[in-house]
């Protein structure tokens, strides 16, 4: 089953005079279950594509199809409620809301959602405890760590059980070791739970525990090939 | 539904006290006006309660029945039998609370060393009482003993200005039903005093039926004043009143004395332009206290929308924040106004500009008057407009782009 589908995505961003090619007639299918890596030089449309796959942004001409459903034509509503029930965000920068403690920030999409408060408040505990944050569940983002802040971010991802989670370089802000256990958790998740992994990053180390890999170069797809995936000690 | 109101709730409550100093600034600004919105109320209500009150002492009552010349012509002619059958079954249904029959004539008052112009006016004492109209305080002597007593009740200023004194005799002049004069010799035996220094220059009181006699008029009265339960709702029993009385005039005071009439109207429109305008400079504050939380969380926003939540639900969030502001400042500015009113309810002693007072028909005592519609309105007001103010930095926040937002530094 596809989880997603594009069609000749375009999308240019105008800086100053000049304009700038983000997407150049993308095209690909990205199957349930899949862990995918998106790679690249910076610039060369990555983000701009998962924000595509996302919903984030509109495509300039093209057709996303997520979960069966074409989202490119939604208003803002229609996607921030298509995010809201089917997709995962995990970014950057740890992206979390500082005035919400720990399990108050994983309960943040379920409460959204309109998940009851004695649910949201079991699966958060639960998922903060699968990603090794039993015991802080009431610290504030400020007084956790990087790698720490990452995997609230990823506990709030997949604890509303998306079918689909997009990552935009979720290591590139962690030391090794938080690296190395952040993918490790990614895996688990997709393997255990079916959880699809779409992830932007530069780092090969990080690409290798991925089963496709695609490279995008000046916003197009140079390369898209299947691997064996060879976690590596980062 | 309201699950997400809660969570929202919670997000505004805490994203409000982030910058505490900021917040804390603008709530002091927002008690500080609410308390002068209502406190100045309290100060203008009070005023102009005032203002009514003494007009009321002054007509007397708050509805007055007249023969339906009198008013054009108030002589004895114009003079009606006191109350009886459908009017004075009327007049002893609630809301009426008193009523008095009294004769109100043009007079002259005259001593060994001066005349004065008066209104002489021919009262029940009881009634009077009844009614508030009888003076309050007397200086000396007593108020009349009841409707046959013979003597008269001077103000204090008219005693003044005619040299004579308790005991002393008086002349009193009017004019009879037959345009002859009529006067007689009578004795002073009370000096009254009163909140408006003019009145004890203008009313002198003597006994009703004395003054029937002194008139020629038989039982025949002047006026019938009434009062009900409170002067803001005299409508409904004044009509009344007036189709138990066909024949005469029942007006109530707000026609008797458009002027009063006027200024309670002035008063309570006045107090919601004093309101606006109080807020119109908070308004500035707030909007700047909101689009400065708003700027400081741009990537926080645009994160919350990228994980789904919707526009609007971002708009009532800043919306909430400034609720939970306003929401604050309304309660403090209230319980604020509230304790500093309540202890001047006792009246404020302006004797010290009581003669500008009384150009305002006031006494030298000022009444604050706390009314929970002042409240009220300012809570409209404040919550009202705030929303409509935080409108701005609630939309700017509700239409940020998702991307954009996240990639903001």
């Amino acid at each position: 089953m596809t989880a997603i589908s594009c069609r000749e995505l375009c999308k240019t961003f105008r800086q100053g005079e000049e304009l700038i090619t983000g997407l150049d007639r993308v095209s690909l299918d990205i199957d349930s279950g899949s862990f995918v890596s998106l790679s690249g030089p910076s610039g060369s449309g990555k983000t701009t594509l998962l924000n595509a796959m996302g919903g984030l942004d509109t495509p300039d001409s093209g057709q996303v199809t997520v979960g069966g459903t074409r989202i490119d034509g939604l208003d803002r509503g229609e996607r921030a409620d298509m995010r809201l029930h089917n997709i995962g965000f995990v970014f950057q920068a740890y992206n979390l809301v500082p005035v919400l403690s720990a399990q108050e920030n994983v309960e943040f999409v379920m409460q959204v959602q309109g998940v009851a408060a004695a649910e949201r408040q079991r699966r958060a505990r639960e998922v903060l405890d699968d990603v090794g944050l039993a015991g802080m569940e009431g610290r504030l983002p400020g007084e956790l760590s990087g790698g720490q802040q990452q995997r609230v971010a990823v506990a709030r991802a997949i604890a509303a059980r998306p079918k689909l989670v997009l990552a935009d370089e979720p290591t590139a802000n962690l030391d090794s070791h938080s690296a190395a256990q952040l993918m490790g958790l990614f895996v688990e998740l997709n393997e255990q739970r079916g959880v699809t992994f779409v992830m932007s990053t530069h780092d090969t180390r990080v690409m290798a525990y991925a089963r496709r890999l695609i490279s995008m170069r000046d916003g197009r797809i140079v390369e898209d090939r299947a691997q064996e995936p060879r976690p590596m000690n980062l | 539904m309201m699950l997400l109101r809660a969570g929202i709730g919670r997000l505004a409550w805490r994203n409000l006290w982030r910058n505490r100093r900021r917040t804390l600034i603008m709530l002091l600004a927002v008690v500080v006006g609410v308390w002068a919105m209502v406190f100045m109320s309290a100060m203008m209500r009070g005023m102009v309660d005032e203002m009514v009150r003494n007009g009321l002492d002054q007509l007397p009552g708050e509805v007055q029945i007249h023969h339906r010349d009198y008013r054009d012509d108030p002589s004895v002619v114009n003079s009606i039998a006191p109350p009886a059958g459908d009017l004075l079954a009327a007049l002893q249904q609630p809301p009426v609370s008193a009523w008095s029959a009294r004769v109100r004539v043009p007079a002259m008052v005259s001593s060994a060393h001066g005349s004065r112009g008066v209104t002489l006016l021919g009262v029940d004492p009881a009634a009077e009482r009844a009614l508030g109209s009888a003076p309050r305080t007397m200086v000396a002597g007593r108020f009349l003993d009841g409707v046959d007593d013979r003597g008269v009740v001077l103000g204090q200023r008219l005693v003044e200005r005619l040299e004579t004194g308790l005991g002393k005799r008086v002349v009193i002049m009017s004019q009879d039903p037959d345009n002859n004069v009529a006067d007689r010799g009578v004795r002073v035996v009370g000096i009254y005093s009163a909140r408006l220094p003019g009145d004890e220059e203008r009313f002198v009181y003597g006994g009703r039926a004395a003054i029937q006699e002194l008139l020629g008029i038989g039982h025949q009265v002047s006026e019938v004043a009434v009062i009900g339960d409170g002067y803001r709702a005299v409508a409904p029993w004044a009509a009344r009143v007036a189709a138990a009385a066909p024949e005469l005039e029942v007006l109530s005071w707000r026609q008797l004395d458009p002027f009063l009439d006027a200024m309670l109207t002035l008063q309570d429109g006045f107090a919601l332009v004093f309101m606006v305008v109080v807020f119109q400079a908070l308004s500035f504050g707030l909007v700047n206290t909101l689009a400065m939380a708003v700027f400081e969380r741009v990537r926080e926003i645009g994160l919350m929308q990228a994980l789904g939540m919707r526009p609007g639900l971002v708009l009532q969030q800043v919306l909430l924040e400034s609720v939970f502001l306003l929401g604050l400042g309304l309660a403090l500015g209230n319980a604020l106004a509230w304790l500093s009113i309540k202890p001047l309810e006792s009246g404020i002693d302006l004797s010290s500009v009581a003669r500008g007072m009384e150009m305002f028909a006031m006494g030298s005592i000022l009444y604050p008057a706390l009314d929970w519609r002042d409240m009220l309105l300012s809570t409209v007001v404040v919550l009202g407009l705030g929303l409509l103010a935080s409108l701005i930095p609630a939309w700017r926040a509700a239409r940020l782009d998702p991307v954009r937002a996240l990639n903001s530094h």
